[in-house]
């Protein structure tokens, strides 16, 4: 491959940290997991990393455990771990859906989580769900980790709140119970290996026949993955009715800023989230009740 | 520059030593090395024709830097069997005619195997496609290396063969 750059393989996370805490602020030194994002730019020459710190030998960060009520996953999870494990088939149903018509099988294989959410397409599939589940993520530095939460990650189009020296090292949730109920759908060409046109996930909760919880994502429609607020705030609190649900689907279509490209038109693209953030609300609302 | 190492590599069960560069990808090594069953094709991920097993999953070789699989061992399509003693994949292909060009063939099986290994031994239609959508077929429109591989799948849940 053309391309220019010195690559690191620590054995553990520390010696990771001290790599990117030596290059500081300086974003030319990347970390690589997957490479399915990384390497393909790289070749395209849209990225010019001075040096990559592969975290491929660090084992303890691949991984799901639900532990005190929490749903823990390593960063370096593979998009494939989430179709295997059986923690997550009723825990986090929309997140499997997404990890489902993710890329092919190969990609799946290496493509990790922390990729997917560092990379900060708008069109990453793993993030609407991981937003309704209302993911914390935590990053790792020399000097100390923090946790935020991913709803907080995203500053504007492909700039986030990592620091160039951070890890993303785990990805968080509170695991729920049967009183509640996520769904995605990704709209694209194909079911297999397609970029999506518009990802929409949708999380309830329901208590005594109110929604209780709500929260509305959407993917590839606006410079990042958003949470239509405006929407969620309508349903909270409500018995869902079909107008209700009619009326914070058009809510969530107008808060998207969609562009026109190559996939799709910005106008066909909001009528999609107005049709789907409906569908998937009725049908979450149905399971429920 | 990029800086080169001299890495130990395990193809098909053999040992390699060579001197690698830090940006070699997997494919340019193992085609380097003479492994022309690789295939080349889109070199982005798009295609599948480089897939090989690492360990006992597939990658796509192009997205895979060579300092990165050192301690792992590398499968291609002629790692699964011999002409003598093919596997049940490779004679499914011929059998059923699932391989026209050919170009494609060896990143299939790839997946193919990986899936057998990994996810299912009984795999639906649906399965399949999973497990396959990451491999463009310009020549056999798919459903003849559907019926391969549920064949092949057969004859290794018949073999016993893992999982
Ligand atoms: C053919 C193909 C199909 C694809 N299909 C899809 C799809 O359907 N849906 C989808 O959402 N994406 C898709 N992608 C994009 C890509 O696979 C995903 O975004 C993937 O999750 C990236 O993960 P990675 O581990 O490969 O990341 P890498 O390429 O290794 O890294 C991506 C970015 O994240 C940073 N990074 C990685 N790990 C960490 C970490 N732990 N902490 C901090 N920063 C980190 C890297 O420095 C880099 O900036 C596809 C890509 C290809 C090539
Ligand atoms: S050559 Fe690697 S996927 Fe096409
Ligand atoms: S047989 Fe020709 S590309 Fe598949």
């Amino acid at each position: 491959m053309y391309a220019n750059f010195d690559l690191h393989l620590p054995k553990d996370l520390s010696a990771a940290l001290a790599i990117l805490g030596d290059a500081g602020d300086d974003a030319k030194v990347m970390p690589l997991a997957g490479g399915t994002n990384l390497i393909v730019d790289i070749r395209a020459r849209s990225l010019t990393p001075a040096a990559l710190v592969g975290i491929g030998d660090i084992s303890h960060l691949r991984g799901i455990d639900v532990t005190n009520g929490q749903v823990v996953m390593g960063g370096k999870t593979t998009v494939s771990d989430i179709l295997r494990s059986p923690e997550l088939t009723d825990r986090a149903s929309s997140l499997v859906d997404s990890a489902r018509v993710f890329g092919g099988q190969m990609v799946r294989n290496t493509a990790t989580v922390a990729g997917n959410i560092c990379y900060a397409s708008p069109a990453a599939d793993l993030v609407p769900p991981l937003l309704v589940l209302d993911a914390e993520v935590t990053l790792e530095r020399r000097e100390g980790e923090r946790t935020l939460p991913l709803s907080e990650f995203y500053l504007d189009y492909k700039r986030t709140a990592r620091r160039p020296d951070e890890l993303l090292t785990r990805i968080t949730w509170p695991a729920r119970s049967s009183d509640s109920v996520d769904l995605f759908y990704k709209l694209a060409r194909r079911k297999g290996d397609a970029i999506t046109i518009a990802g929409i996930a949708v999380a309830l909760g329901v208590a005594d026949g109110k929604c209780t919880r709500a929260r509305i994502a959407l993917g590839a429609v606006a410079p990042i993955v958003m949470r239509a607020l405006e929407a969620e705030r309508m349903l909270e609190g409500e018995t869902l009715t079909p107008e209700l649900i009619e009326a914070a689907a058009h809510q969530a279509a107008q808060a998207a800023s969609p562009v026109d490209d190559l996939r799709a038109s910005g106008k066909y693209r909001r009528h999609c989230v107005q049709v789907l953030t409906s569908r998937l609300l009725t049908q979450a609302w149905r399971r429920l009740s | 520059m990029n800086k080169t190492k001299q890495i130990t590599l395990l193809i098909n069960g053999r040992t390699h030593r060579a001197a690698v560069p830090a940006n070699e990808t997997l494919l340019e090594t193992l085609r380097g090395l003479g492994y022309f069953e690789v295939k080349s094709g889109c070199e982005k991920g798009d295609c599948g024709a480089c897939a090989v097993l690492v360990d006992d999953e597939a990658v796509d070789s192009c997205l895979t830097l060579t300092w990165t699989v050192k301690t792992q061992r590398v499968t291609t399509v002629s790692g699964l069997g011999t002409i003598e003693d093919p596997h049940p994949l490779h004679t499914a292909f011929i059998e059923r005619g699932a391989a026209q060009c050919g170009f494609c063939t060896p990143g299939l099986i790839i997946a193919a195997e990986s899936m057998l290994r990994n996810d299912t031994r009984d795999p639906s239609l649906d399965d399949m496609r999973l497990a396959l959508s990451g491999n463009l077929c310009r020549c056999t429109g798919y459903t003849k290396v559907f019926d391969a591989v549920t064949a092949a799948a057969r004859v290794v849940r018949e073999e016993g063969g893992p999982k």
